[in-house]
């Protein structure tokens, strides 16, 4: 289990989160919902140990992430993956090598092996034929696609996911979505997700979390937010300007 | 009386900013020593890199020895041609070019060529969150990408400053024997009668730590880059000015302990 308690971090003077206290259930989908420059990305860095926090624990099965040394958080992060926003592909070398990056850097594995495991990885996530692509050369749904393969290839634990479905139209939007109930009900990780979709988090989510002002002001399932008597959660819900979310 | 206090402020100012950039190269520097202990060289990228700073840089470098060479034997014959000594023209161009042009002038092009890419690779490697998949992969950034970079230049600079240190004797010579017509086997003999090998071996001890300077400030400012394509411009100039400074700088210390 992910626990993040009393969580306060600034940048320049600027509090971003403020002390956010969320936990994360072991094998289900959390989506993180809010507006953007809430800290929802911040937050999800705290996760994997790339931001530590001014003050506060961040917890993984107990082990409190600013108490162990760099060789175990390295350790540690092996049971992670995470799909960047913009993909974060490595764009000097081509999508078989991308998705086999992480096999050659931890497991002793044959190059037959290694070719098994990628074709297999692009073929889940409907993109088989274009390994010997560059990053460049994809639209920007394939190459969120190809990150969800790499994140994927070392079946981890915990996979986080940073706004997955931002920038896409909405049906490669709703590919990715299944994509990631797809690879969720056959791996069974632990999945967190952060998101300013709705509908997305609807659509994937055990549990939503809403990231208001640095902390989390609701947390619950689908019908719990589409019935929330908060104001703020109502009115991120319905997409109004009217409210107390001030633009 | 307000502007008396801007001036001291921004004096202030300017003294914890080079304190902060101090402290962040000294850290940067301990965690590349740190992942040499942790970590096995990544060869397949300590490889990639020498062919890179190494090989790709032949053809560049030896030119500019082959013309600073030529320029140097063409200079000191005017200067030498007034006292009557141009039998010393060869030890002239040869111990400038060993212990100075060469390693000096192949650090301030390699810096201009590979260390101007090292910045901007690893800077954009930065923004667009290429270094933070790396970290969440369990893949140390220093080990992966600063010490192959740094390993690399710090063998091939003493090999490509001996290759333009050779070009631009021979290229000296060229222009002493057919251009000014002088006797070239004068040329050879005093360049024998008045080396010695401790100028060449002081002069790869320069280039060995000229390539360890231009590659760890490179790699260091493309950590620093934020703020898109402007950010990554402008570590990649900062990377190549403080270079150049540092390689001069550290020439002017080598110089006056080894020589």
């Amino acid at each position: 289990m992910i626990i993040l308690e009393n969580i306060d971090k600034s940048f320049k003077g600027v509090k971003v989160l403020d002390n956010l206290n969320i936990s994360f259930e072991d094998k289900k989908i959390t989506v993180v919902i809010g507006r953007s420059g809430e800290g929802k990305s911040v937050m999800l860095k705290h996760i994997v140990g790339l931001i530590k926090p001014d003050s506060g624990r961040v917890l993984f099965n107990d082990i409190d992430l600013n108490t162990i040394n760099k060789k175990e958080l390295n350790e540690l992060r092996k049971k992670f993956g995470m799909v960047f926003q913009d993909g974060a592909l490595f764009d000097s070398i081509n999508i078989f090598e991308n998705i086999a990056f992480p096999l050659r850097q931890h497991l002793k594995l044959s190059e037959g092996d290694i070719i098994k495991k990628v074709m297999s990885g692009l073929n889940d996530v409907g993109l088989s034929g274009i390994e010997s692509k560059m990053p460049s050369e994809l639209s920007g749904g394939m190459r969120k696609r190809v990150a969800v393969a790499r994140a994927m290839i070392l079946e981890p634990e915990i996979v986080l996911f940073d706004e997955p479905t931002t920038g896409l139209d909405p049906i490669m939007s709703d590919v990715i979505n299944n994509l990631i109930i797809s690879t969720q009900k056959h791996l069974k990780y632990t999945g967190i997700i952060i998101s300013h979709s709705i509908e997305g988090a609807y659509k994937t989510a055990d549990i939503i979390a809403m990231l208001y002002k640095g902390a989390i002001i609701e947390t619950g399932n689908a019908e719990k937010f589409k019935k929330s008597d908060n104001p703020v959660v109502k009115q991120f819900v319905t997409g109004s300007m009217v409210g107390p979310i001030v633009i | 009386m307000n502007f008396i206090l801007d001036y001291f402020e921004k004096i202030g100012f300017y003294i914890l900013y080079l304190i902060n950039e101090l402290g962040s190269l000294t850290i940067y520097i301990w965690n590349c020593i740190l992942s040499l202990f942790r970590y096995s060289i990544n060869m397949d990228n300590l490889f990639d890199q020498m062919v890179f700073i190494g090989v790709d840089s032949f053809f560049i470098i030896g030119l500019t020895g082959l013309f600073v060479g030529m320029v140097l034997s063409l200079q000191s014959y005017y200067a030498a041609k007034i006292v009557g000594v141009t039998y010393m023209i060869g030890p002239t161009v040869a111990l400038s070019m060993t212990r100075e042009l060469g390693p000096v002038l192949t650090a301030l092009m390699i810096t201009a060529r590979c260390g101007s890419s090292m910045a901007s690779e690893i800077g954009t490697m930065k923004i667009s969150e290429q270094i933070d998949a790396l970290e969440v992969m369990s893949v140390d950034p220093y080990y992966f990408l600063s010490m192959p970079r740094i390993i690399a230049s710090m063998i091939m600079l003493p090999i490509l400053s001996i290759i333009s240190s050779l070009i631009g004797i021979l290229g000296g010579y060229v222009v002493y024997k057919f251009f000014l017509g002088l006797n070239g086997t004068v040329f050879v003999d005093m360049i024998y009668k008045y080396m010695k090998l401790s100028d060449i071996y002081n002069g790869l001890i320069k280039a060995v730590v000229f390539g360890i300077i231009l590659a760890t400030i490179s790699t260091y400012k493309g950590y620093e880059a934020s703020g898109g394509s402007k950010g990554v411009g402008r570590v990649t100039t900062q990377a190549v000015v403080l270079s150049s400074i540092y390689i001069l700088f550290a020439d002017y210390i080598l110089t006056s302990i080894l020589f």
